[in-house]
C-alpha cells in the first residue's frame, strides 16, 4: 500500500501548494487593486486615520481637526468660516467623501502623496504616525469676507483674481454651507448633509457657483466683442462715431435689435456705446467681426475649455457655428453664451494686465508637514487675447464706465477702476430673475492687483444701469478694496 | 540494513523523540503569548490582563498532553503535538483579537468567544487524554467498524432535523449546551469505518475485475458501497446545503479506496462522479449556486452592498508581506460571526501578511504530511488506512476552507482545523490528533527483541522489500 500513499502524500503536499500559490496571487499580486477598490472601506478609513493637513489662507489654517469615537474613522475634519470658504474648501466627509481643493489635494492632505514618500519614510524611522501636508492657498482673507459679506443673503458669486499673475484673491458663493456640519458619520451629520442636498434645497448651496454655474454673461460680454474688433481691426479709434442704426435689424431676419430704455446708441462710438451699454452697436460689431474671430477671441480669453485652478471649473461657452443673427446676439452676452464667474474675471483681469492673461490657481504651494515646499505654483501666462495697445484702449473706456457709466457704484476714491455692468435676462420670456453682473479691475502705479467678477442672481430689476451697477458694482468695489487694503 | 529499505521498521530502538516533542511545545507556547501580548498591546496599549490565564491556559493544555504521550505514546511522532499546540494557541490569540471588536461581538453573536474557545480546548485535550489513555492499541477499533458506519450516518442525518443556520443544515442544538457540529466527529468515525471496511474488501475490490478500455471496472457488489457513499454525500450536499462536508467524505472515501486497492481506475471513477454530482446540484441547488456567483464574481455588489466575499478578499488585499500587525487590521467589516469562524484566515492575512498566512499553511502542511508518513510507517493495514483517512481528510479540509476563503474554489461552510472558532471542529481535532499519535506509537514503537537463540552464532535479519 506504500506507493499509492507516497502518491496521496504529493497530492496532499500539491494541495499545499497550490493554497500558498493562492495566498500569494491574492496578496501579492491582487493586493494593489484590492486595497484601492472604492468599496473597500479601508479606504475611507485610512483617509481619516490621521490628521489631515491643513488649507491655509494668509498664514492661517482655515481647516482643522478633532477626533471622534463610535466610527471607523479616528479624526474629523473642521472648518473655520466654514460657509464663507466652503467654495474653496470644499468638504471631506469621513461619510460623503471629498470635494473642491479636500479633493483635489486628497492624498497630499492626507500624506499618501508619493511626493511626501521622504517625509513618510522618515516618520516611519522614528516612528512618527503618518502625517498629511498642507495646502497653502492663494486667497486673501479681506477680499474673500468682503465677497462672501458683500453677497449676504443674495444668491450669487463673486471671483478675484490678481491680473499679474492670476492668482486667485477671493472666490465666493452664496447662498453656502458648513461643510464641518457634515464632516462626520453620526447621525445629525446625515440630517445636515441631506439638509444641504439639492433635493431638499432647491438653492443648491453645495453648488459652487463661482466653478460650477454658468450664467449668460449678458453685457458683460461686450469686453470680448470690444476686444475683438480692436483685434481683428474693424475699429482702430475708440472715440470714432461707428456706423450704427438704431435699432439694429439682425442680419438675414427683420428681427431688430433694440436698446435698453432711451440711450445715444445711433453711430455711437465704441467708448460710448461701452458706457452705455448700447446692444446695437455690439451687435453689428459681432456680426461684422464675424464668427470665426469672435470664437477665436473667445476661445483666448478661455472660452470652451475647463479651466483646473487646479479644482476643475466648468467649460463657459461661446457657440462655434452660428448664423449671423446669432453672432450678433451671441456677441452681447445673448443666444447661447454662457459664463462661469471665474470666466468673467478672467476676462477682465486680461484687459487689466495689458491683454496678456494669467493662468488662474489658488493654490500657491505645497507644504510638507516639516514645512519644507514640495510644490509651488509659479504664474503662467495662458494666452494673450488683445494687444498692450488695444488691452490699454479697452481700460480706457472701462474707465469711463465707472467714472461717468453704468458703473459709478464702483468707483474709489484715489485709485483708477474699470468695469462693465451686464444684466443678463433668462427663461422663456425673460421671466426667470435676470442676473446682474459687474466685472472690474482696479490700478494703481504697479499695475493691476485685483479683477473682480461679480454675479447676483436674483436682482429685482431689469434695467441693465440700476441692477449690474445697484447689485453687483458695490461688492465688487468691496472686494477691490479689501485687495487695495483701503 | 539495506540502503534501498526506506521504511523506518527497524529492530534498532529508534530515539523516541519526547524531549524534541518537549523542547518544539515550549516554542508552540511562547509564539501563542507573545502574540496575545502583541494584540493587546496595538489595541489597548497595555499587556492584557488576561494573558496570564491563557498563557497558563495553553501552557497546561500542552503540558498534559505532553504528560501523558510521554507516558502512554512515548514513540509518537514528535511533531504533530506541538503543530496543533501552536495552532490552537494562534486560534485562541485571532479570536481573542476579533473579541476586542465591539461591532461583532454583541450580545446577539454570542460575546466574547475566546474564553469558551479555551474550555472547548480544554475538552478537546481531555478527549485526547482518554484516547490515549485508554486506546492502547488502535487495532481495537477495527472491530467497531459497522458499529461505526451506523454512528457515522447519525451523526450526519442528525442536523436534517434542525433548523438551518446561515444557509446550512449541518448543526445539532442540544438545549442548555449549544449547538455542535456532529459533521467533524463523523469524520473520524467515517474514517475507522471505511478502513476497517476496506481492509476486508480490498483484495476483492483490487482484483476481481473487468478490464474495459484501459481501466479495472470492479464488480457490482463491490462498486456498490461507492455508489452508495457517492449518494449519500450528494443527498448531505442537499439536504443540509452542505458542499464542504459532502465533499470530504467522498474525497476521503476515494482516497482511502485508492490506498487500500492500489487501482488507479478508482481515482477515475471518483473524479467522474463527483464531477457528475457538482454539476448536477451546482446547477440546481440555490445556496450553492450563490456560493458559485460569488467564487466568480467575489466584489460584485449584492443589494448595494459589499459582500462577506469581497470583504475577505478586501482583507487579504490590504495584507501585504508582512500585515498591518496583530489588532491593527480591520478584519471586522466581515462583519457577524464570520471573521471568527468561517473567515478567520482573512484576518491572518490582513494582519500577519502573506508570510503569516503561508507559515499557518505550511504547518497545515507538516501536519499532514507528518500524518501521512505515520501511514508509511504504520505496519497493518488497518492503520494504514486509518491514518490515511485521517490525514486526507484533513488535508482536504483545509484545501477546502483556505481555498474557498481565498477564492481558489467556491466557500464552504466549514472550519479551519484548531483556528476558527468552534467547540467541535476543536474536539473533534484533537481527537483527531490523538489516533495519529497513537497509530505513530505503534508504527514507531521498537519491534520486540526476538527470543534468545540457542545458536552460538547470530543470525542476521534478512528482510525482503
Amino acid at each position: 500500500m506504500n506507493k499509492p500513499l507516497r502518491r496521496v502524500a504529493v497530492f496532499c503536499g500539491l494541495l499545499v501548494l497550490a493554497l500558498l500559490a493562492r495566498v500569494n496571487y491574492v496578496q501579492y499580486v491582487q493586493a494593489g487593486q484590492l486595497s484601492s477598490d472604492p468599496h473597500n472601506r479601508r479606504v475611507a478609513i485610512n483617509q481619516f486615520a490621521q490628521p489631515r493637513g491643513d488649507i491655509i489662507v494668509d498664514g492661517k489654517a482655515i481647516t482643522g481637526h478633532t477626533t471622534t469615537t463610535g466610527s471607523d474613522f479616528k479624526y474629523k475634519q473642521t472648518f473655520t468660516d466654514g460657509p464663507m470658504w466652503a467654495p474653496v474648501t470644499g468638504y471631506a466627509s469621513q461619510a460623503y467623501s471629498t470635494t473642491m481643493l479636500e479633493g483635489v489635494e486628497d492624498k497630499f492632505l492626507t500624506g499618501d502623496d508619493d511626493r511626501l514618500f521622504f517625509n513618510r519614510t522618515v516618520d516611519l524611522l522614528t516612528g512618527k504616525q503618518k502625517q498629511g501636508g498642507n495646502v497653502v492657498t492663494t486667497l486673501n482673507a479681506k477680499a474673500q469676507a468682503a465677497a462672501y459679506n458683500g453677497l449676504g443673503k443674495k444668491k450669487g458669486a463673486v471671483v478675484a483674481l490678481d491680473p499679474r499673475t492670476g492668482a486667485i484673491l477671493a472666490m465666493a458663493s452664496t447662498p453656502s454651507y458648513d461643510p464641518g456640519s457634515f464632516a462626520g458619520n453620526s447621525l445629525t451629520d446625515e440630517k445636515n448633509w441631506n439638509a444641504v442636498g439639492k433635493k431638499n434645497d432647491p438653492d443648491d448651496p453645495t453648488l459652487n457657483r463661482a466653478l460650477r454655474q454658468t450664467y449668460p454673461p449678458g453685457s458683460t460680454f461686450k469686453l470680448v466683442t470690444a476686444a475683438a474688433a480692436l483685434q481683428n481691426g474693424a475699429v482702430s479709434d475708440i472715440d470714432k462715431d461707428t456706423n450704427s442704426p438704431d435699432p439694429y435689424i439682425l442680419p438675414g431676419t427683420t428681427t431688430p435689435l433694440p436698446n435698453e430704455g432711451n440711450i445715444p446708441c445711433k453711430n455711437a462710438s465704441l467708448r460710448k456705446a461701452l458706457k452705455y451699454s448700447c446692444n446695437s452697436v455690439f451687435g453689428k460689431l459681432g456680426a461684422n467681426v464675424g464668427l470665426k474671430d469672435m470664437v477665436d477671441e473667445a476661445e483666448q480669453f478661455g472660452f470652451n475649455k475647463e479651466q483646473f485652478v487646479p479644482v476643475r471649473a466648468d467649460a463657459s461657452n461661446f457657440d462655434t457655428e452660428m448664423s449671423p443673427d446669432h453672432v450678433a446676439q451671441s456677441s452681447i452676452g445673448q443666444f447661447d453664451t454662457t459664463a462661469t464667474p471665474l470666466q468673467m474675471a478672467m476676462v477682465a483681469s486680461a484687459i487689466a494686465n495689458n491683454g496678456k492673461l494669467m493662468q488662474p490657481y489658488e493654490v500657491d504651494k505645497l507644504v510638507a508637514p516639516n514645512l519644507s515646499t514640495i510644490a509651488q505654483t509659479s504664474p503662467k501666462q495662458m494666452s494673450q487675447p488683445l494687444s498692450a495697445e488695444n488691452a490699454q484702449k479697452l481700460q480706457s473706456m472701462m474707465e469711463t464706465v465707472v467714472d461717468s457709466g453704468t458703473g459709478t457704484n464702483a468707483k474709489i476714491s484715489g485709485v483708477k477702476v474699470g468695469g462693465k455692468t451686464g444684466t443678463a435676462q433668462h427663461g422663456i420670456n425673460n421671466e426667470g430673475t435676470p442676473y446682474a453682473w459687474f466685472v472690474s479691475y482696479a490700478m494703481t502705479d504697479q499695475g493691476s492687483p485685483v479683477a473682480v467678477a461679480v454675479v447676483v442672481e436674483d436682482a429685482a430689476a431689469n434695467h441693465d444701469d440700476v441692477s449690474g451697477g445697484g447689485f453687483a458694482a458695490p461688492i465688487a468695489k468691496d472686494v477691490m478694496e479689501a485687495v487695495l487694503n483701503k | 540494513m539495506s540502503a534501498s529499505n526506506t521504511t523506518t521498521i527497524t529492530s534498532i530502538g529508534a530515539p523516541n523523540r519526547r524531549n524534541t516533542e518537549l523542547a518544539m511545545l515550549l516554542f508552540a507556547v511562547a509564539i501563542p503569548v507573545f502574540a496575545y501580548a502583541d494584540a493587546g498591546l496595538a489595541k489597548h496599549g497595555s499587556v492584557p490582563a488576561s494573558l496570564a490565564e491563557y498563557g497558563l491556559g495553553l501552557g497546561c493544555i500542552a503540558g498534559i498532553a505532553h504528560l501523558l504521550v510521554r507516558k502512554f505514546a512515548p514513540y509518537a511522532d514528535p511533531l504533530m503535538l506541538p503543530i496543533a499546540t501552536l495552532l490552537n494557541g494562534l486560534g485562541l490569540v485571532l479570536i481573542w483579537r476579533l473579541d476586542q471588536e465591539p461591532s461583532i461581538t454583541t450580545a446577539q453573536l454570542g460575546g466574547p468567544m475566546a474564553p469558551k474557545q479555551l474550555m472547548w480546548s480544554a475538552l478537546g485535550v481531555a478527549l485526547f487524554a482518554i484516547v490515549l489513555v485508554f486506546l492502547k492499541d488502535h487495532r481495537i477499533l477495527q472491530r467497531y467498524t459497522y458499529i461505526s458506519m451506523i454512528v457515522a450516518l447519525a451523526l450526519l442525518i442528525a442536523p436534517i432535523f434542525f433548523p438551518a443556520v446561515y444557509g446550512a443544515r449541518i448543526w445539532i442544538t442540544i438545549p442548555g449546551v449549544g449547538s455542535l457540529q456532529p459533521g467533524e466527529f463523523a469524520k473520524i468515525v467515517i474514517a475507522v469505518f471505511f478502513a476497517g471496511y476496506l481492509m476486508v474488501k480490498r483484495d476483492a475490490l483490487a482484483l476481481a475485475s473487468r478490464r474495459f478500455m484501459g481501466l479495472y471496472l470492479p464488480r457490482g457488489r463491490d462498486l456498490g458501497p461507492i455508489l452508495v457513499i457517492w449518494a449519500l454525500s450528494l443527498m448531505i450536499l442537499v439536504f443540509e446545503t452542505d458542499l464542504g462536508t459532502s465533499l470530504l467524505f467522498f474525497g476521503l472515501f476515494v482516497i482511502m479506496l485508492y490506498v487500500a486497492t492500489e487501482r488507479t481506475s478508482w481515482i477515475v471513477f471518483g473524479l467522474l462522479l463527483s464531477a457528475g454530482g457538482a454539476v448536477v446540484v451546482g446547477s440546481t441547488e440555490a445556496h450553492v449556486k450563490v456560493r458559485v456567483q460569488e467564487w466568480l464574481h467575489p466584489l460584485a455588489l449584492q443589494n448595494g452592498g459589499v459582500t462577506e466575499t469581497a470583504q475577505s478578499r478586501y482583507a487579504f488585499g490590504s495584507g501585504g508581506l508582512f500585515g498591518s500587525g496583530l489588532g491593527e487590521g480591520y478584519s471586522r467589516l466581515i462583519g457577524g460571526i464570520a471573521p471568527k469562524s468561517d473567515y478567520i484566515l482573512a484576518t491572518v492575512g490582513e494582519e500577519l501578511g502573506l508570510a503569516g498566512v503561508m507559515a499557518i499553511l505550511l504547518l497545515y502542511g507538516l501536519l499532514i504530511e507528518r500524518g501521512l508518513r505515520t501511514a508509511l510507517a504504520a505496519r497493518d493495514p488497518f492503520g494504514k488506512l486509518l491514518a490515511v483517512g485521517l490525514s486526507g481528510g484533513f488535508a482536504l479540509q483545509v484545501f477546502v476552507v483556505a481555498g474557498g476563503v481565498t477564492g481558489l474554489i467556491p466557500l464552504t461552510g466549514m472550519t479551519m482545523p484548531f483556528l476558527a472558532q468552534g467547540g467541535s471542529s476543536v474536539i473533534a481535532n484533537w481527537a483527531l490528533v490523538a489516533l495519529l499519535l497513537r497509530i505513530s506509537d505503534t508504527a514507531r514503537r521498537p519491534a520486540p527483541s526476538p527470543a534468545p537463540s540457542p545458536d552460538a552464532e547470530a543470525t542476521q535479519v534478512v528482510r525482503s522489500q
